[in-house]
C-alpha cells in the first residue's frame, strides 16, 4: 500500500482506498476491475444488493453514482436508470447509506461519482465528512475542473478520500499534467469524446490518453467509457491500471436483476489474462 | 429555424425542456467535437461561452449609449430589461456599468408569483449553484436537483441565469426584480395598444419593470416629466401571437381564433340578431367570455 500526503499545508497522511484495491488486484496478477452502478437504481436495497454481487465477482473498486436531474456525461441506459431513481424519490442522502452497506459487506473500495451540484449544494465540507464517515473511498467528480476545485482539495485532504478527475482524448498536454497532479487514488482516462454507453469496440484514443497521464506521472490509470465486453476488458488491461464498466453492468441489473450483474461482472473480470484470484474473504469467483 | 438551413433534433431525454435541449446539445458537442462548434444563444454555460455571448450582445449597450446622448444629451435615469439567461440585458447593461448616476434593473419571470413555486427568478430565489457547467444561481431543490421553472414567455423558461448576473447582482450594481406573467401581460397588450408594437413576451417582462421603475422615479424626482428610461425591446412579439391569444382568451376549444361573425356584429347598445345567428352568438359567448369582452372594447374605442 502506498502513502499519499498533498503537500505541506496538509499534515493528513492518509491510504488510498481506491489505490489499495488497484495494487491489490496487481499483487493479484492482474489490473483492476471497476464498476459503476446507480445509487438507488431500481431501488435502494437492490442498488445496495447488485453492488455487493459485482463486489463479490470481480470488482476491485465500486463508483456508486448519484442519481442527478441533469446527468450531462450520460447516455441514454443511465439516464433512463438514475431518472427512474429520481421518480422513485432517491435523495442524496441515500447515497451514505448505499456506500455504509456495501463497505460493511465487501472489501471493494466504494467512489462515488458525482456531478458537483449536489455536493456543492449539501456542502463540501459536510458532504466529504458524511462519505467519510460511511467508508467511502472518495469522490469521482466528471464536472469538476481542478482549477476551481479548491474546496474540494481542502475537504479531501482532512478527511482523507481520494479525488478522481477525468482525462480525455481532447486534454491538452498542459491539462494532463494538471489533472495527474490533482488526482489521488486513480487517474479516470475517458476513451472517446462521447458520453457513457456500451460500444461494439474501444476506441484506439484510450491507448494514447492512458500514455500521456503516466508520463505526466500518474501511478494508476483506469480506462472507462464504452467497455462491456470480457474483451475489451483484456484488450485495455495491456495497457491501463483498470478497466471501468457501467453501462454494460446497469442494463445488466435493468434486465435481470442482482444474479445478472453478478454474472457479467464475473464473465468481464473473466477478461484479465491472468484470471483473478479471489483476494476477498467472501468472494465467491 | 428550417427555413434558415438548420436541422431541428427534438430531444426526448429528461424533462424535455430547454435545460434538457441544452444537455443534449452538450453531449452531441462532446461527441462531435473535433468537427463542431458548440453555439449558445445566451450568457449562460462554461467559459469562454457567456463572454462571447457578451461580446456579441455589447453593441445593444454601446448603441443605446450614443442614441440617447444625441437625443436628450445626457445619460438616462435608468435602464431596463429582461433576465432569462440574460443575453440581451448583459448587453445593454455594458454599454452603462460605468456610469454610476444610471440605475440598472433586471427582470426576471416570476411566473405565477415567486410565491407559488412556479417561476423562473433564479436571482431573486437566490440559490448558488452549478450547471451547465458555470457557477450561478440556480433554480434547485434542497437535493441539488434542478427545478423544473416556469414562465409564460419560453424564452425566460430557464433555471439558470448567467454568471456575470449573478456577480452583478451581488456586487448590487444592477437590481434584479421579478414581473409576474399578469404583469407581463399586461404591459405586452399596452404597447400593443398604445404604439402598434407586438413585443415579445419576455421584453413586456422589461416594460412591466420600466412601468414600475417609471412611477418609483418620478415619484421622487423633482421634475418627473424629466426623467428618461430606456427598455430593452429585445424581441417581437410575432412568435408569440399563439401564446397571447390564448392568454386573452382569444382561442376556441381547438386552437382557433375566435372571431365575431359579421352578421352578429352589432352597433353598440343593440340586440343581437335574431333566431338561429342569435343562438349561435350565444354559444360563442359562452365560450368566451373575455374574448367577447376584448371585441365590446375594441367597439368603445372605435
Amino acid at each position: 500500500m502506498s502513502e499519499s500526503t498533498s503537500g505541506p499545508d496538509a499534515p493528513v497522511t492518509y491510504i488510498s482506498k481506491s489505490q489499495a484495491a488497484i495494487e491489490r488486484a496487481k499483487a493479484a496478477g492482474r489490473k483492476a476491475l471497476i464498476a459503476y452502478l446507480p445509487a438507488g437504481f431500481p431501488d435502494k436495497q437492490t442498488s445496495i444488493d447488485a453492488a455487493i454481487a459485482v463486489a463479490r465477482n470481480g470488482a476491485d473498486i465500486i463508483e456508486i453514482g448519484i442519481p442527478y436531474s441533469d446527468p450531462v456525461m450520460d447516455g441514454s441506459v443511465i439516464q433512463a436508470a438514475t431518472t427512474q431513481a429520481l421518480d422513485n424519490g432517491f435523495h442524496v442522502g441515500d447515497v451514505f447509506d448505499v456506500v455504509a452497506a456495501i463497505t460493511a459487506e465487501t472489501d471493494a473500495a466504494v467512489l462515488v461519482m458525482t456531478y458537483w451540484n449536489p455536493v456543492m449544494r449539501m456542502g463540501v465540507d459536510e458532504f466529504s465528512r458524511r462519505l467519510a464517515e460511511a467508508g467511502g473511498a472518495g469522490l469521482i467528480t466528471p464536472d469538476l475542473i481542478p482549477d476551481e476545485a479548491s474546496e474540494w482539495f481542502a475537504a479531501s485532504d482532512k478527511y482523507g478520500l481520494d479525488r478522481v478527475f477525468l482525462v480525455a482524448p481532447s486534454s491538452t498536454p498542459e491539462r494532463v499534467a494538471k489533472t495527474v497532479a490533482a488526482t489521488r487514488g486513480f487517474v479516470y482516462a475517458v476513451s472517446i469524446m462521447g458520453v457513457t454507453g456500451a460500444r461494439s469496440s474501444v476506441s484506439s484514443a484510450a491507448e494514447a490518453v492512458v500514455a500521456a497521464a503516466h508520463d505526466a506521472g500518474a501511478a494508476n490509470v483506469c480506462v472507462g467509457l464504452g467497455v462491456s465486453r470480457p474483451e475489451h476488458v483484456r484488450e485495455i488491461a495491456a495497457y491501463a491500471d483498470g478497466v471501468i464498466v457501467g453501462t454494460a453492468l446497469v442494463a445488466a441489473l435493468r434486465d435481470g436483476g442482482v444474479p445478472a450483474v453478478g454474472a457479467l461482472a464475473k464473465e468481464l473480470s473473466s477478461g484479465f489474462d491472468t484470471p483473478s484470484t479471489p483476494v476477498k474473504e467472501n468472494a465467491t469467483s | 429555424m428550417q427555413l434558415l438551413g438548420a436541422t431541428v433534433v427534438p430531444v426526448t431525454n429528461g424533462s424535455q425542456t430547454l435545460k434538457d435541449a441544452i444537455n443534449d446539445a452538450l453531449r452531441d458537442w462532446v461527441a462531435n467535437v473535433e468537427n463542431t462548434h458548440y453555439v449558445l444563444g445566451t450568457v449562460s454555460g462554461a467559459h469562454p461561452f457567456p463572454a462571447m455571448v457578451r461580446f456579441f450582445h455589447e453593441v445593444i449597450g454601446e448603441e443605446a449609449r450614443g442614441q440617447i446622448i444625441d437625443q436628450i444629451g445626457r445619460l438616462p435615469d435608468a435602464v431596463c430589461a429582461c433576465i432569462g439567461g440574460g443575453s440581451n440585458a448583459i448587453g445593454l447593461f455594458h454599454g452603462f456599468l460605468d456610469d454610476a448616476a444610471v440605475k440598472i434593473y433586471g427582470f426576471e419571470a416570476a411566473g405565477d408569483g415567486v410565491e407559488t413555486g412556479r417561476h423562473a427568478a433564479t436571482i431573486t430565489l437566490g440559490r448558488p449553484g452549478v450547471l451547465h457547467g458555470a457557477r450561478s444561481y440556480l433554480m434547485q431543490d434542497e437535493d441539488g436537483q434542478t427545478i423544473e421553472s416556469h414562465s409564460i414567455s419560453a424564452g425566460l423558461d430557464y433555471p439558470g441565469v448567467g454568471p456575470e448576473h449573478a456577480y452583478l447582482a451581488d456586487l448590487g450594481r444592477v437590481s434584479y426584480e421579478a414581473i409576474t406573467d399578469v404583469e407581463a401581460m399586461d404591459a405586452f397588450k399596452l404597447l400593443c395598444r398604445t404604439e402598434g408594437i407586438i413585443p415579445a413576451i419576455e421584453s413586456s417582462h422589461a416594460l412591466a419593470g420600466a412601468l414600475k421603475i417609471g412611477q418609483r422615479l418620478t415619484a421622487d424626482a423633482e421634475k418627473p416629466e424629466d426623467v428618461v428610461i430606456i427598455v430593452n425591446l429585445s424581441g417581437r412579439g410575432d412568435k408569440d401571437v399563439q401564446t397571447a391569444a390564448d392568454w386573452f382568451g382569444l382561442l376556441d376549444e381547438d386552437g382557433n381564433v375566435k372571431g365575431t361573425m359579421l352578421s352578429t356584429r352589432s352597433a353598440k347598445g343593440a340586440a343581437h340578431g335574431a333566431g338561429v345567428e342569435h343562438e349561435k352568438a350565444q354559444g360563442e359567448k359562452a365560450q368566451g367570455q373575455e374574448a367577447m369582452d376584448i371585441n365590446a372594447e375594441d367597439a368603445s374605442n372605435e
